[in-house]
């Protein structure tokens, strides 16, 4: 009886402690405009990314994120007179960042879709992805999209457009991982059949791994865009307006040129 | 072989980023560390004393069971779940303000964590202390707190000793995660460069190598402390 007595109010306080960490959250959900004067006040804006998707970000030298999301960011950065601060953690928990106000904006090369713009707000897209299949040369297995039957095991980063894609249209089996540089991995020992990603980060990574190969066909499109807190349309103003401007001088593909011919 | 290493280490200045991440990794474990036996310790001395006050007293018995059942409860609950999932409610939920460094919430994590193990390291010693032992101090007229401070607690330190030391060493391995909340550790060091150069398993081994090194370095430190200790043994 004790026992029992014990568990219940043990199992009671867990609830009342998730409870508290929701009220938490849905004060801030509830006041975009609280945090939006934060925002105003603090003179340092914050970035989260992913560091592993080059040309977009990535680091040469082990600390500093570099690409050209950051390029974008630091014009971004300078057009609000604010210093620009990056944090470098996964790439679903950049996701969660924007939408908790850990961050200003997430720059990840990330896609808009449907159930993302429900829980955070979406700048004008700024580029353009291919999605492509890379494949083990030695393999063979994996000649085309068709290839792709439920015997295939497909590789892609967790929360990516192309994890979903997998889920959804293929049937193939599934494969997450944190960073393009383990699916690679595992590809090369032919753990996996092949990766679906960003043409542009795909071709960094065939460049330099010999083994791998990209096949001609292209598996989908899709554009990416930065992400905001939902409702503070303030900071998505003011990211819009500097991503137009980047887009009208064509700013954008020069940075895409500079981090990929090097 | 050569160059490998020039690409992981040199080119770029990139031994800048292992001892950046090196040093964090020696601050957030250090700190956390401090904290968790801080917690840990006001922990297992509030189990210790509530398991063992056989008042009589109606108010001193609730205050008791509701002190113990809190320690009880913390323990279960922080013990019961996996710290790569506290860290992520910690740093998302509860630390959700945008200006608090990601270092503290890392700090904050592991410290909590690792309190509730340390709290049942530091009972459990105290426990083993023969029973004689507080009676004896009793009878010579110390007081509850003389008998622990004086006769209990510096014989329990021994028995605390080697297990506390391996709870450290654990925790300082398990930081290693903390790259997924944006602090740069030597792991997320080493898995940014190799990212950056291609090649995943030297920097990553060089990571290893750096745990291993420190962990040695501790390792050697305690066996020194309780050599240091076990002087007057007769065993």
């Amino acid at each position: 009886m004790k026992r029992l007595i014990t568990i219940l109010l043990a199992s009671l306080m867990v609830i009342f402690l998730a409870s508290c960490g929701n009220g938490a959250t849905e004060t801030e959900t509830k006041a975009p405009a609280g945090t939006e004067e934060s925002v105003n006040t603090s003179g340092v804006l914050i970035m989260a990314t992913e560091a592993g998707f080059a040309p977009y970000e990535y680091t040469e030298d082990g600390s500093t994120v570099v690409g050209v999301d950051v390029d974008i960011a630091n014009e971004i950065a300078k057009a609000m007179g604010k210093e620009l601060r990056i944090e470098n953690m996964s790439f679903d928990g950049a996701l969660l960042a924007v939408q908790q106000g850990k961050a200003d904006f997430a720059a990840a090369g990330i896609s808009v879709t449907e159930e993302r713009a429900e829980v955070m707000d979406f700048s004008v897209e700024y580029t353009t992805s291919r999605q492509v299949i890379v494949v083990n040369k030695e393999a063979g297995v994996i000649n085309s999209i068709d290839d792709l039957n439920a015997d295939a095991v497909v590789g892609v980063q967790t929360g990516t457009v192309a994890d979903f894609f997998v889920q959804d249209e293929l049937e193939s089996q599934l494969k997450q991982y944190s960073k393009f540089m383990e699916a690679a991995m595992d590809l090369k020992n032919n753990k996996i059949d092949c990766i679906i990603m960003d043409a542009l980060p795909a071709e960094e990574m065939v460049k330099a791994n010999e083994e791998l190969a990209i096949l001609e066909e292209e598996v989908f499109t899709d554009k990416y865009a930065i992400a905001v807190q939902k409702g503070n349309t303030e900071m998505l103003d003011a990211i819009n307006e500097v991503l137009e401007r980047l887009i009208a001088e064509g700013k954008i593909d020069e940075f895409i040129i500079n981090h990929t011919t090097k | 072989m050569s160059d490998i290493l020039y690409k992981v280490l040199i080119e770029k200045d990139r031994y800048l980023a292992y001892l950046e991440g090196f040093k964090t990794t020696l601050l957030l474990s250090f700190f956390s560390v401090l904290l968790g036996t801080a917690i840990g310790f006001v922990i297992a001395i509030i189990k210790y004393v509530t398991d063992h006050n056989k008042s009589q007293n109606a108010f001193k018995c609730t205050c008791n069971f509701i002190g113990n059942f809190i320690c009880n409860a913390y323990i279960a609950v922080i013990r019961g779940t996996p710290v790569y999932v506290q860290m992520l409610i910690i740093y998302f939920v509860i630390f959700s303000n945008r200006e608090t460094s990601p270092l503290l919430s890392g700090v904050v994590c592991f410290g909590i964590n690792s309190s509730a193990y340390v709290a049942e390291i530091i009972r459990a010693g105290i426990e083993a202390v023969d029973g004689g032992q507080s009676e004896a101090g009793r009878s010579l007229g110390l007081s509850f707190l003389q008998t622990m401070i004086y006769i209990v607690i510096p014989q329990a330190i021994k028995n605390i000793l080697p297990a506390l030391g391996n709870e450290f060493i654990v925790l300082i391995k398990e930081t290693a995660i903390v790259g997924n909340i944006a602090v740069l550790d030597v792991t997320k060091a080493a898995m940014n460069i190799g990212v950056a150069t291609y090649n995943y398993l030297p920097p990553l081994l060089l990571a290893a190598t750096i745990y291993f090194i420190v962990v040695m370095i501790l390792t050697k430190l305690l066996r020194g402390f309780e050599r240091r200790l076990a002087k007057s043994d007769r065993r």
